[in-house]
């Protein structure tokens, strides 16, 4: 046990994650399941390299990718400015939160059919469901942020006479950020399953939920997992990314 | 020292809201130069005064003026060091500079003299997380005086630092009193405190508060901590005393 704590987050993982595909191919032994109701750890690899070699798999991780990055960037985007105006504005917190709240209590996937009847572009459908998904998250994010300002320093920021600008810039948005990068790792995961969802709702001949779709309705489970695995891979790097940016960002942290 | 007033008081009032009178016609002056403390039990007004001081509230009645009619540049400084986390030392005590556009040259050489003046050269690049309480209030009181104001204003600034630490930055803020042009309004909970350090103490009470007394400490300067045991600074705090138990309590 002291052996393992020693060893570097990398190490753990691949154990960890050895050791789930040993269970796995034990279970599909031992029960004897056919390969469309629980496909071994070796089907879905051998899966894999047929898509890869292909070229399938990659394109249409890109195509879904398009739809996921896009989908982060623009909720991200809308959460600022509005979050920034919800946490600033008692008004506008009074005019529009009951809408937002209320929104929340719907499920993207019941109103997903519905974009796509508004919006004729499947790209531009799928980026909206997406959106609808990272938006929330990281807007409660960007406004407890705000909200973890001290008041005697915005005090200080006034009595030096420093413009709205520069309390923004020198004092709001560092003092945010590390609330506003969680809720973007979080954001980072939710684009996934939103350009997903969005996939769904519309399955033209692409991206990762047509792969999925159509593999389940060939009983191809093998493929069916190489798609999951794909997405979790996906959504695993979005949210590194977002933590080597946490990193570079909030270096002084480290020194605590 | 200069007894011209630097600051002027007059039937000073606040309200919160519209019913909740805090402060009732306040009169009195702030010599140039001078350093004056504040005591008062919790919650009786002490740092809406500061606040007024700071212009950062408007009186709801009456005026505050300021020698040549112009408001001061403030220094501002709480019982929370209030660093920024992000910055560095340095960085955080050259904050004002940077808002008030000041030179990078210029204010490197301000910065640096402001950490020596409070000795913390050596801890130029340390995060606030690494500055022990006594540290971090050096920092923010280099960072109160960075832009060396004509006011400066402090809420309760060594409130939560243990005894011996609060001891030995009464004394440091004393020398760089010295050294700096600066007037100093201080709020404190510590009589003994407000007569090692001030010339004078007003005493704040009542609902709505009013100043009840203003007591001059003609302890000769500099000020040392072993004066405590002399009869005349028993004599000024059980002065200060004696107007809190009589016009405060009683
Ligand atoms: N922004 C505010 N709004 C409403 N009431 C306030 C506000 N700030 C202070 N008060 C009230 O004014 C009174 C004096 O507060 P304060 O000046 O902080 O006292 P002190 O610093 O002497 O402890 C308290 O009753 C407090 O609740
Ligand atoms: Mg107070």
């Amino acid at each position: 046990m002291t052996w393992l704590r020693r060893q570097p987050a990398w190490v753990t993982v691949s154990l960890s994650f050895g050791l789930l595909l040993l269970v796995w191919q034990l279970v599909v032994l031992v029960g004897a399941y056919d390969a469309f109701i629980l496909p071994g750890p070796l089907d879905v690899v051998r899966q894999f390299g047929v898509v890869l070699v292909d070229g399938r798999l990659l394109r249409h991780s890109l195509i879904t990718l398009s739809e996921v990055i896009p989908g982060l960037l623009i909720g991200a985007g809308i959460s600022l400015p509005l979050g920034y105006l919800l946490a600033k504005s008692p008004l506008a917190e009074r005019l529009i939160s009951p809408y937002l709240i209320a929104s929340q209590a719907i499920p993207v996937i019941a109103i997903a059919p519905l974009l796509t009847i508004w919006i004729s572009s499947t790209f531009w459908a799928r980026v909206l469901v997406a959106v609808l998904v990272v938006f929330f998250p990281v807007l409660i994010n960007i406004i407890a942020g705000l909200r973890s300002v001290p008041q005697e320093l915005y005090e200080l920021m006034q009595s030096l006479h420093a413009t709205r600008w520069q309390i923004f810039r020198k004092l709001e948005w560092p003092a945010a950020l590390p609330i506003v990068l969680a809720g973007l790792k979080l954001g980072a995961t939710l684009s996934v399953i939103g350009a997903l969802v969005g996939e769904f709702v519309q399955p033209r001949t692409e991206g990762l939920g047509y792969l999925l779709i159509t593999a389940r309705y060939q009983f191809k489970t093998d493929l069916v997992f190489v798609v999951l695995f794909t997405l979790a891979g996906m959504a695993l790097a979005l949210y590194g990314l977002v933590t080597l940016a946490e990193n570079r960002l909030l270096r002084w942290q480290k020194n605590q | 020292m200069n007894q011209e007033p630097f600051l002027t008081a007059q039937n000073v009032s606040h309200l919160f809201g519209e019913q909740q009178k805090v402060l009732a016609n306040l009169s009195f002056g702030l010599p140039a130069g001078g350093f004056t403390a504040l005591v008062g039990p919790s919650g009786v007004g002490k740092s809406t005064l500061v606040r007024l001081l700071a212009g950062l509230l408007r009186p709801s009645s009456g005026q505050i003026q300021y020698a040549n009619n112009q408001p001061p540049s403030i220094g501002l400084m709480f019982q929370k060091d209030n660093l920024m986390p992000w910055r560095t030392a340095y960085e955080n005590v050259r904050l004002p500079l940077e808002i008030q556009g000041v030179a990078e040259g210029v204010a490197d050489t301000a910065v640096r003299q402001m950490l020596d003046l409070v000795g913390l050269n050596d801890f130029a690049q340390s995060y606030p997380a690494q500055l022990s309480g006594g540290m971090a209030q050096r920092v923010a009181l280099a960072r109160a005086l960075v832009h060396r104001p004509s006011l400066l204003l402090l809420d309760e600034p060594f409130g939560a630092l243990d005894a011996l630490t609060r001891e030995r930055m009464g004394q440091e803020l004393l020398r760089i009193w010295a050294a700096l042009p600066v007037t100093v309004f201080m709020v404190t909970h510590s009589i003994q405190e407000a007569v090692l350090l001030a010339d004078e103490v007003m005493v704040m009470g009542g609902q709505p508060a009013t100043i009840v007394a203003r007591i001059q400490i003609a302890l000769p300067r500099p000020r040392r901590i072993e004066m405590i045991g002399s009869k005349q600074f028993q004599e000024c705090a059980g002065a200060v005393r004696l107007a809190i138990e009589e016009k405060v309590i009683g």
